[in-house]
């Protein structure tokens, strides 16, 4: 019913900071969206773009197949959660969670019985009478969260609403926030740059770069496939390792020369056979090994990191630097030399000059 | 360096010269402490005690505001003297001219200042920064200057002598400070409740008067006060734009060389007594305008 349909969206600011840059994007009905990137990609600007709190220069914003591109927000039929949480101190949690329903004039009975579901699924049943001063950071966030979801709004606009709690709080209201959107099967955008946050909650990630979307995916589909350097090396923990290399050609095979040792290529690259590319490689896809082996890279320990599940290696193969997930009980020790065995199937190459994925299957 | 370190005892000497160290940073502070709570009493005595004479003396009896020496602490406390001002001729007429002045030039200079305080606060729009500074500038011109042709065309416009024309007059000094104090008050109601409510079916006009002006309101009464307390004490634009028609402080202004001393001191008491309590009512207010804002 209510899907979102982006066309050309562009946002100036100052007459020439292209903040949004002829953005194209259809959100499904339903569908839970995070738009994700770093600060000042625009994902901020684009969702106020369809909250109706900015006016985009060029293009057109439609909601349920109704073009409300000049509406102000409250003919758009949406909710928005702001990162300050934006809680009214001059009033109590009821009347906060209230206000929306009494703009629109709705019967009293009708009101309470709302705000208190409402409550209920954030668990502020017991704060009704509070004001905001006299509740924690964590339950002035449940109460943005209840005033936006009680106007059972077509689309529900999340902005950072997490990036205000400390860690632990942030964990578990992720969990919960994942829930009750999941219930109430509205169509969600979310803007966040914490690339876990946009994994965990997204059914599909649009990851922002200086206001164009870089690449629209699944949470997997972006971390496995990423669509150049820069989304490789944003999403993730620690990023994708980045590799220079150069095509070289043995035996009729396709090779691929790190410094004088040599990568083997699992097929075509896309058309490529000599000159430079960029190998990208996840720090758990590459096997570390204490002896040389088949196939494997020479390479020297760096740092030794133990992150308890894990031990996070800094590597050198020549003068490039990567990182190893390796196993707790691999012997590493710094300046000892080890070898690594990256899965083939999890390579991915990038042209050097443009950061863009090349398609090697 | 790392040498000789490794030589010494493993427990860590008190070096004497870290000691005199500290003991003479401590006693600096204390001094420069000292100093500073000595020039803070001085300052309030100078401005308090003289406070504090006319005080008792507009409470004390009559024959006793030419006791000499004078007594620090009153022997006997009467309305006397405030009853023979109050009970001047012209008094309580001008009083009630004071609080009508003051009234229309809150009004006035409330519906005039405060949008354009709203708009300083909110939008960025040309030429703004130098809004602010004109605003002020304003203040700069000297009301002698102002008043003479200000008179004339008040005696033209038919309002010369009445009210209206010091109201007028009094708008337009109070109108900067209006403007710069409603607009760091609307600064501190943060942009994002405006926001929020125009997400949740507010127009902005609701969404003013829903969320802004109650935040708001607290700030805008003290901004009031102080307009009231500027009007209230006003006295040079008062004495030329009025004959008949004195406010409080053109009044008294007028009548100060033939009145009897006990007159004096209790119309300075009546004129005191109103700015310092909304001055201290207000004192958090104008902290927040001179750059210290709290929250």
């Amino acid at each position: 019913m209510a899907e979102i349909r982006l066309q050309g969206i562009t946002k100036i600011f100052d007459k020439k900071v292209r903040a949004v840059d002829e953005v194209d994007l259809t959100i499904a009905d339903r569908e839970f969206m995070v738009l994700l990137g770093p600060s000042g990609c625009g994902k901020t600007t684009l969702m106020r773009m369809i909250a109706g709190l900015e006016y985009p220069e060029h293009g057109r914003v439609s909601i349920g197949n109704r073009d409300v591109t000049d509406l102000p927000p409250r003919r758009r039929d949406i909710s928005m959660v702001f990162q300050s949480y934006a809680v009214f101190p001059h009033l109590t949690v009821f009347d906060n969670v209230a206000f929306g329903l009494r703009m629109k004039n709705i019967a009293k009975a009708e009101i309470k019985r709302r705000v208190e579901g409402a409550a209920e699924l954030v668990q502020l049943g017991p704060y009704l009478e509070r004001y905001p001063a006299q509740l924690s950071g964590g339950q002035r966030q449940r109460v943005a969260v209840a005033r936006a979801i009680v106007m059972e709004p077509a689309v529900l606009l999340m902005d950072e609403p997490l990036s205000n709690l400390d860690a632990l709080l942030r964990l578990n209201f992720r969990a919960e926030l994942k829930r009750l959107v999941g219930e109430l099967k509205t169509t969600t955008i979310y803007v966040t740059h914490d690339q876990v946050e946009a994994m965990s909650l997204g059914d599909r990630i649009a990851v922002m770069r200086e206001g164009r979307i870089v690449q629209c995916g699944t949470p997997m589909e972006i971390y496995d496939r990423p669509a150049n350097r820069f989304v490789g090396g944003f999403i993730g923990s620690p990023p994708m390792n980045f590799l220079s290399g150069r095509i070289e050609r043995s035996n009729g095979h396709l090779q691929v020369g790190l410094g004088d040792q040599m990568l083997t290529v699992p097929a075509t690259l896309g058309g490529r056979t000599a000159g430079e590319v960029l190998v990208g490689i996840r720090a758990e896809n590459i096997e570390a090994e204490a002896a040389p082996a088949e196939g494997a890279i020479a390479a020297r320990t760096e740092v030794v990191e133990p992150l308890g599940s894990h031990l996070l290696v800094t590597a050198a193969v020549g003068d490039q630097k990567l990182k190893i997930q390796a196993r707790t009980d691999f012997p590493a020790r710094p300046d000892a030399p080890l070898w690594l065995r990256p899965e083939p199937d999890k390579l991915r190459w990038f042209d050097p000059e443009s950061g863009q994925e090349i398609d090697a299957r | 360096m790392t040498s000789i370190a490794r030589d010494l005892p493993a427990a860590p000497r008190v070096d004497r010269e870290a000691v005199a160290a500290r003991q003479a940073r401590a006693r600096r502070r204390m001094l420069g402490r000292g100093l500073l709570y000595a020039a803070a009493v001085l300052l309030a005595l100078w401005v308090l005690f003289p406070i504090y004479l006319i005080t008792i003396t507009a409470f004390s009896p009559r024959d006793a505001v030419y006791d000499y020496p004078k007594q620090l602490i009153p022997g006997t406390l009467s309305a006397e003297t405030m009853r023979f001002f109050v009970d001047a001729e012209g008094v309580l007429g001008a009083l009630w001219n004071s609080v009508l002045v003051a009234v229309v030039t809150l009004i006035f200079s409330t519906l005039i200042g405060a949008p354009a305080g709203y708009a300083l606060a909110r939008f960025a729009f040309r030429g703004r920064d130098a809004f602010r500074l004109i605003v002020l500038s304003t203040r700069a011109f000297p009301i002698v200057i102002l008043s003479i042709p200000l008179a004339v065309s008040f005696i033209e416009w038919g309002i010369y002598d009445t009210i209206w024309s010091v109201a007028l007059m009094h708008t337009a000094l109070a109108l900067p400070f209006t403007v710069l104090i409603t607009s760091s008050i609307f600064i501190s109601v943060p942009r994002d409740l405006e926001e929020a409510a125009l997400t949740l079916g507010c127009t902005p006009a609701t969404a003013f008067v829903k969320v802004v002006l109650p935040l708001a309101l607290p700030g805008l009464a003290a901004a009031s006060i102080f307009t009231f307390v500027l009007s209230w004490n006003e006295v040079f634009a008062a004495v030329i734009l009025t004959l008949r028609e004195r406010t409080l402080p053109a009044l008294v202004l007028a009548a100060l060389n033939q009145s009897p001393v006990p007159f004096r001191l209790a119309a300075g008491w009546f004129m005191l007594a109103p700015s310092l309590i909304f001055i201290f009512v207000i004192r958090r207010y104008l902290l927040g305008l001179w750059g210290r804002v709290s929250r």
